[in-house]
């Protein structure tokens, strides 16, 4: 017997969820609350909801949807394309490969991993978006979007669980 | 016998997946890399992708900047609550002093249109004009742009001045359909002839992503003071000489800087003006609605 739509569609949901997540993340980081400082801190949300799904859901955020959603973002944001496609990756790569370190450890080690994932992300996007720019990007922003991002993590991290448990499973 | 033939072909695509898994990811690093070197070769490809990304999501970012500008207008409207007696003190002082100057504007403007017929100036082709909202606003930290909701369809062209009621914030550098990209003069890549007001003396204002962008090619003998106005020159075609763009900024020792006049923080809506010159930008753009035909 084939399974009920509504099952089926139960299923697509949760299995969407995770991507879903990072696509909401972009949007409200792109939209203009008009509060100062909002903008520089807002994109720290999808990195860190990459790298969580990365590491418990790597079955739910294939580095397809990685390179897809950093197109996205670099469409949108108006950054180099390609930039935040690698950084993505970037941040796929660390939390996949090193995925039995972190998964069912303390929080601290998890948070270790993705400040390491976050700098190196960070710098490479500062250093490639000088490069394509032509011209030495002030590296204070994405030095202060990259601390805030670690700094950040525990609050989204705190609402990507609660998305895990109530509709990922 | 179904069953069989199912596990045969089962086993013989798990290696094959696996084969897939192992290099999609190299594969994937490799197409950022192409997409950052395509992009970089200026390719018309690459920045018809990003118009047409941009398009398609433009209207779900519009719809949620407005609940957002809402939040931003009860926020706004706290702080005026708060200085409402100071500012209203302001406003009407302000309101004398302008009022003196619409004398003066009215009396300047007769003459002007009555030495016009006198020279036989030729007028400048009337400008056209289209309001869009920013709906999205990266937070400059690799590049100062933002979107708006408005593209070619709205008449918008590339090349277009970007302005609010404050000044000049930019130009159209993509543009979509529905969507166009303004490229803001605090921008790295941003190059804008300017003039200083009173004293025509050229300068080009160039961006670094900092809040004020620096004035290059200024004369050795010119030496603006701080607060003096910073409007367009006109060279270069692009813009018509006088839209205002800030005041110098009290720099020290340091390069020479503007304070903008617009408030980049707070741009909600802005004005897309097309003055119809054959500037450099214009000429470089594809005619995109001939293509289609």
């Amino acid at each position: 017997m084939t399974p009920a739509l509504s099952e089926r569609m139960d299923d697509w949901g949760r299995r969407l969820a995770p991507g879903a997540t990072v696509l909401v993340l972009l949007f409200f980081g792109l939209v203009p609350f008009g509060v100062p400082g909002l903008p520089l801190i807002a994109p720290a949300g999808t990195q860190i909801a990459v790298f969580y799904w990365a590491v418990y859901r790597p079955d739910l955020m294939p580095p397809l949807s990685v390179f897809g959603l950093g197109f996205i973002q670099d469409a949108l944001a108006g950054t180099p394309l390609g930039v935040g496609s690698l950084a993505f990756l970037i941040l796929h790569g660390v939390a996949v490969s090193q995925r039995k370190a972190f998964v069912g450890k303390p929080f601290l080690l998890v948070w270790f991993g993705l400040a390491v994932a976050v700098i190196a992300a960070g710098f490479a996007s500062w250093a490639l978006a000088s490069i394509i720019l032509g011209g030495f990007v002030p590296p204070e922003r994405p030095l202060f979007q990259t601390l805030a991002t670690i700094a950040l993590f525990p609050c989204f991290a705190w609402v990507l669980v609660r998305v895990h448990r109530g509709v990922v499973h | 016998m179904r069953e069989p033939g199912y596990r045969m072909a089962k086993r013989l695509a798990l290696p094959l997946r696996g084969f897939a898994h192992r290099f999609v990811y190299p594969l994937l690093v490799l197409g950022a890399f192409a997409l950052m070197i395509l992009g970089k070769a200026d390719l018309l490809l690459i920045e018809r992708m990003r118009a047409t990304m941009a398009d398609a999501l433009a209207p779900i970012l519009s719809f949620m900047s407005e609940p957002a500008a809402r939040v931003a207008d009860v926020i706004e409207t706290g702080r005026e609550l708060i200085r409402l007696k100071d500012e209203n003190a302001q406003l009407r002082q302000e309101n004398e002093r302008l009022r003196q100057w619409q004398v003066v504007a009215n009396r300047l403007e007769q003459e002007n249109v009555q030495l016009r017929d006198l020279s036989r100036l030729i007028a400048e082709p009337p400008a056209t004009m289209v309001s869009a909202r920013v709906v999205a606003d990266a937070g400059g930290i690799f590049v100062h742009s933002v979107l708006i909701g408005a593209g070619a369809k709205a008449g918008i062209g590339k090349g277009n001045a970007v302005m609010t009621s404050e000044g000049l914030a930019g130009r159209v550098a993509t543009l979509g359909d529905r969507s166009a990209r303004v490229l803001l003069l605090t921008d790295l890549n941003s190059r804008i002839p300017v003039m200083v007001e009173s004293t025509r003396e050229r300068a080009m204002l160039a961006g670094d992503n900092s809040h004020q962008p620096r004035l290059l090619y200024l004369s050795s003998t010119a030496h603006p003071n701080p607060g003096e106005r910073i409007v367009t020159s006109g060279d270069g075609g692009s813009f018509p000489p006088g839209l205002p763009v800030g005041v110098v900024a009290d720099a020290g020792d340091g390069p020479m800087r503007i304070v903008p006049f617009v408030d980049f923080n707070r741009l909600e809506f802005v004005r897309v003006i097309d003055f119809k010159l054959e500037g450099p930008v214009v000429q470089t753009e594809v005619p995109r609605g001939r293509e289609r035909r």
